[in-house]
């Protein structure tokens, strides 16, 4: 099972550093979808076979099609380097370890040490995910609801430029 | 096989029932194409093939030979990656989807109960949407890499239309769901067995999810249909307007893995019709142990085929959709039917529980 783990988080990373690195849009869409793929595999190994399959479900299968389909229809070349700004060469590296140390420090305070027994496992069902969804979080799942609803409008007023 | 460890044994078992579903499922892939020719040709007066072995048996075999041996041409000017992943992907998700199936139901040898499925994941259904919905980029990306307008038009046509008529098939199954309680398949399945009551009189109809989801059933083989691209909503491929399709550009074997990967998902989508609505394998069982494990599997088999007989059948009978029908078709007429299908159930179910 760790191995699996370690297999699945290193191609969930060299996937996710070829997202920025692919000059070509479709490739970086293509290597993006590799990411989501790897994470799902994660949410399998710790046992949370419905987030796994929900995950793939939306993001990868519905999501990500609608980034390809677009990448596709605008017909997106690979793109050409800009001119690089000095700034951002200087500035570029420290900020980013910044970020680095920051990450890590908020996981190390997230997580108990190794060795300490590990939490119980969570129901994570599709029942449990349910009951959970429509007590504890019902305000912020209906929130989401309605802004999905506001976003298909807006998509719908967009696109129909007549009435 | 005493110096086997438990795992060890268990990872065998895996691995036997692995090679012999992809043998079967390759086999009935080959075959499956053999059937379409013969059933499309006697329906239109024709002998179909008969030449190559009794009745045209190795049919099959000689287009395999014929595929492997014809020039593998790839053009200039493809995304030479995307071209070469698209039907690698295509094939390898159309079978990857088969390992949730359950066939039959279990059989116990030295003491060890064997399940006729490779994993019965809880969420086995799920999974099935999930890699089907992951099918789309093989078609969207073959025609996409192929750098060509013909092929790029009919990846566009052909993903819109997965993507449309995977969300129809999602809510016609919602209501089996409801029914079953669960989302593993075999579940689904156990939960069809024996026959409905009526005043505690049986009335020999058998429990299976089709009687009282007729309308799901409607919704989820018409957008299963769809979904696989066949007729008549195999505008992908419309000839007359778009040469090919999505695999203008591909020859040899690659064209085959497309072929392939389709008949796979047939198999795939009859296989969920027949354990969603039709009670998977149960049927009558009797006789001997080794007729009680058989039998099943048998009845699973018998329904299967119905389903794939059905899909040929249309295809010799129905003309194509005109491709803004089908559009309207799925949007406002099937996805519809299938969320009211759901409203339904849910009021139903309340009503009886409460």
């Amino acid at each position: 099972m760790v191995v699996l783990f370690y297999i699945f988080a290193a191609l969930a990373v060299l996937a996710a550093i070829s997202v920025v690195a692919q000059r070509r849009p479709v490739h970086s869409a293509l290597s993006l979808i590799l990411v989501l793929c790897a994470l799902a595999v994660v949410y399998l190994l710790l046992g949370a076979e419905f987030i796994a399959v929900i995950q793939v479900i939306v993001y990868a299968g519905a999501i990500m099609v609608l980034f390809v389909f677009v990448i596709m229809l605008l017909n997106a070349h690979e793109e050409t380097p800009s001119e690089r700004s000095r700034m951002a060469r200087w500035l570029g590296p420290p900020l980013l370890v910044a970020l680095l140390v920051e990450i890590v420090l908020a996981i190390r305070k997230q997580f108990p040490a190794a060795g300490t027994p590990a939490a119980p496992a969570v129901a994570a069902g599709p029942a449990a995910i349910g009951h959970l969804l429509f007590s504890d979080y019902v305000l912020p799942f209906e929130v989401t609801s309605i802004l999905i609803l506001v976003a298909i409008l807006g998509a719908v007023v967009l696109a129909k430029k007549e009435f | 096989m005493g110096t086997f460890s438990d795992t060890g044994l268990l990872l065998l078992i895996t691995l036997i029932k692995i090679a012999v579903v992809v043998f079967v499922l390759l086999t009935s892939i080959a075959y499956l194409t053999w059937l379409e020719r013969k059933v499309v040709a006697h329906i239109q007066s024709r002998w179909g093939p008969y030449r190559v072995g009794l009745f045209g048996l190795l049919q099959p075999l000689a287009d395999g030979v014929k595929f492997i041996l014809k020039e593998d041409i790839v053009p200039d000017d493809v995304d030479r990656i995307v071209y070469l992943l698209a039907p690698f992907l295509g094939l390898s998700l159309a079978l990857l989807s088969i390992a949730v199936i359950p066939f039959g139901e279990s059989f116990t040898i030295h003491g060890r109960t064997v399940a006729f499925q490779i994993s019965d994941l809880n969420v086995g259904l799920l999974f099935v949407f999930a890699v089907t919905s992951l099918g789309v980029y093989s078609v969207a990306l073959a025609g996409w890499s192929s750098n060509s307008k013909y092929p790029l038009l009919g990846g566009l046509r052909s993903s819109a239309q997965m993507i449309s008529y995977e969300l129809s098939m999602g809510m016609a199954v919602v209501g089996v769901v409801m029914l079953s309680g669960t989302l593993s398949l075999r579940g689904i399945v156990n939960g069809q067995a024996g026959f409905f009551h009526y005043h505690g009189h049986n009335t020999f109809i058998p429990h299976w999810n089709i009687f009282p989801q007729l309308i799901g059933f409607f919704v989820y083989f018409t957008s299963a249909v769809a979904d696989t691209n066949r007729v008549p909503f195999d505008l992908p491929e419309g000839e007359s307007e778009l040469v090919g399709g999505y695999h203008t550009e591909y020859s040899s074997m690659k064209f085959a893995m497309f072929f392939m990967s389709e008949y796979a998902n047939m198999i795939t989508v009859s296989c969920l019709a027949t354990i969603l609505f039709f009670g998977g394998w149960h049927g009558p069982v009797f006789g001997p142990y080794a007729l009680r494990v058989l039998l099943p599997v048998f009845w699973f088999g018998l329904k299967l085929f119905g389903f794939l007989f059905f899909y040929i059948w249309m295809r010799g009978t129905l003309p194509r959709f005109r491709y803004d029908q089908l559009m309207a078709f799925g949007w406002k007429f099937l996805l519809p039917l299938g969320i009211l299908n759901v409203l339904a159930t849910s009021f139903v179910l309340a009503w009886i529980t409460s």
